[in-house]
């Protein structure tokens, strides 16, 4: 028995900081999409410390500058000197999507909870209208009514508001279908059975539960809202007067840039657009690894 | 498949349309914006109305387009429109119909889509299949993972990078356009390959922008199947690695990627108007961005009906289809 106690004493359980670098190792996508998604923080972080923001709105600077020491990411037709333009831009993409993600998150949550969780009219409401309104591209009713709001008005909050009023059916199916089979669970019977009431069952038992569904949840959301953005604005349907990402490749290409020459007018924020949405879905997937850890592949 | 189990999906096709047609309808006239009143504003701001006559033209055009009945009429005058195919007429192009707007525009699209989906679909499969193979050459699997990393890049910003690197670095292939400036459209080999010519790079941005997402769902599926015991049991029987991966796996691998193309119509769709409207190509995308940027209100509802009517249609003709494909599944 003494020997026994005495090679656990001997091994070494290894810090929480080592447990999740061995778990980043293993999950290649999540590191990879969390390193790009830092990196893009920190560009932008160190951006906002730094630059002018009247840089980036027109005449400021002088317009159709290359690239060059003074102008890293040149300047446009317009005298905005696109390095502040693609921080600030950098800030309102992430401001739309944190918001309109989260806002969609909390609604799917609740809607697909008290759907699931009740049951009766009220499940059968809830997922029908989920139902009816998912084949319909989100886009099309974005364009509708991005398009009936005043261009002078719309805002990044405004339009972050727009991507969210159809973006919270995708979460609240989600979250119904694991509460619909989280209530099944017997450690769900046990909770009711030793008289805990509706509220404790709701937050002490299956919540927890589903955290890692809502995480999952929110980064498809964010995901989905930084898309849905970037449609709307690149036809022409944002804030106008901001340097959103969409904004300047769709100001870039309504001056038609590459016929012109001004190849780095568009190809910052494409980069930049890129670099977000590809990051994105592989802390989605590596998180789905981590949520669904029957789909794991190993190699 | 009972003729209950149709007439179900026949009923939820309606309430899908009759929800677009109702939010198309509302959400416009909950806004301040007149598109009638903008659209002769912008007019008389290039001179030749007296100030009296713009107001007397534009109730003539309110009443033209039914704008100054009630609320609740012009709403079920707008559903029996739709009812009938009749979507309306353009503001900005009168008297050309709605309708024909998308009769001129929607082959370009629709040619565009058919091509790029299907190359998309089969490419994406077969790279995701051979991703999760065992025996696969370890460089083919390398090179069809990789393809994984695309997945979540929109096919607007591949559009733009294709022209930047393609067009505008090599010179390969041109900048947008249908077909090159002088030439005159006529039907002759050389003007059907100058148009496919231009039809190379939006092809290309839409192929590669759905291909991820096609590898990713292939590959899952493919892990899952390889453990099954059916494949095993194939295996043992001395069965070629070549007849196990394309009667026991790829094809029991493909039947939810068929589900999967269902649910993605819509995406695929919105992607090619979108891709389209980059490249200056006249499908429908392009039309409606034309709507946008004039407010032109009629095309841009009639336009967003028409498509999320063919979507909802799509779906259910695939869900439809899917015993065909899979005789376990039997809808009732």
């Amino acid at each position: 028995m003494s020997s026994v106690s005495l090679n656990q004493n001997l091994i070494k359980r290894p810090g929480r900081l080592v447990l999740l670098g061995r778990y980043l190792r293993r999950n290649p996508s999540l590191t990879i999409g969390l390193a790009i998604m830092l990196g893009l923080t920190i560009f932008t972080v160190y951006g906002l410390l730094t630059i002018n923001p009247k840089d980036a709105y027109p005449l400021a600077v002088r317009p159709q500058q290359p690239p060059s020491w003074k102008y890293p990411l040149g300047t446009d037709f317009f005298g905005r000197d696109l390095y502040p333009a693609m921080v600030i831009g950098l800030w309102q993409t992430a401001i739309i999507g944190l918001f309109a993600g989260a806002l969609g998150t909390i609604v799917g949550t609740v809607l697909g909870f008290l759907s699931a969780y009740f049951g009766g009219i009220l499940d059968k409401t809830i997922s029908t209208i989920c139902q009816i309104l998912i084949p319909i591209p989100a886009f099309l009713i974005h364009v509708i009514i991005a398009g009936a709001i005043d261009k002078r008005s719309v805002t990044i909050l405004t339009m972050a508001f727009v991507v969210f009023m159809l973006a919270w059916m995708g979460p609240t199916l989600v979250i119904r279908a694991q509460v619909l089979t989280m209530k099944e669970r017997q450690f769900v019977s046990v909770a009711k059975l030793s008289g805990m009431n509706s509220f404790g069952i709701i937050f002490r038992e299956i919540l927890p539960n589903l955290l890692p569904f809502i995480a999952a949840a929110f980064v498809n959301q964010v995901f989905q809202a930084v898309f849905a953005s970037l449609y709307l604005s690149v036809v022409g349907l944002g804030p106008l007067r901001e340097p959103l990402l969409g904004n300047t490749l769709w100001s870039a290409q309504s001056q038609a840039a590459f016929f012109n020459g001004w190849w780095w007018w568009p190809i910052g924020p494409t980069v930049a657009l890129a670099l977000i949405l590809a990051s994105l879905a592989l802390i989605n997937m590596g998180i789905d690894e981590l949520a669904n850890p029957r789909i794991r592949t190993s190699e | 498949m009972s003729l209950k189990y149709i007439g179900q999906r026949i009923l939820y096709l309606f309430l899908v349309v009759w929800a677009a047609s109702t939010i198309t309808f509302f959400i416009p006239r909950l806004s301040s914006r007149n598109p009638v009143r903008e659209r002769f504003a912008e007019l008389a701001r290039m001179g030749g109305f007296a100030p009296a006559d713009l107001e007397k033209i534009i109730a003539d055009y309110s009443r033209a387009f039914g704008l100054d009945k009630p609320l609740f009429q012009q709403y079920f005058d707008y559903l029996a429109g739709i009812a009938r195919f009749d979507l309306g007429v353009s503001l900005n192009l009168y008297p050309k119909t709605v309708a024909m707007l998308l009769w001129e525009s929607l082959p370009w699209t629709i040619g565009l889509l058919i091509v790029t989906t299907i190359l998309a679909f089969v490419i994406g499969n077969l790279l995701g299949a051979l991703s999760a193979w065992p025996q696969t050459p370890n460089w083919i699997r390398g090179f069809a993972t990789s393809f994984v990393m695309l997945q979540g890049v929109p096919p607007v910003l591949l559009a733009i990078l294709l022209i930047f690197f393609i067009g505008f670095k090599l010179k390969l292939a041109p900048l947008g356009g249908v077909y090159s400036i002088g030439t005159i459209p006529e039907f002759s080999l050389s003007f059907i390959l100058n148009l496919l010519w231009h039809q190379m790079l939006p092809a290309l941005a839409l192929i590669f922008g759905s291909l991820g997402g096609w590898v990713l769902s292939m590959r899952g599926m493919g892990v899952t199947i390889q453990g099954e015991d059916y494949v095993t049991y194939a295996e043992h029987k001395g069965l070629g690695a070549r007849t196990i991966f394309r009667d026991y796996y790829l094809r029991n691998a493909l039947l939810p990627q068929v589900t999967g193309f269902a649910l993605a119509l819509g995406n695929v769709v919105v992607n090619a108007i979108v891709v389209e409207s980059i490249f200056g190509l006249p499908g429908v995308g392009s039309v409606l961005f034309a709507a946008i940027r004039s407010n032109d209100f009629l095309v841009i509802y009639g336009i967003v009906l028409f498509i999320t009517m063919g979507v909802a249609t799509l779906m259910i003709i695939v869900e439809l289809l899917y015993p065909l494909l899979d005789p376990r599944i039997k809808h009732t």
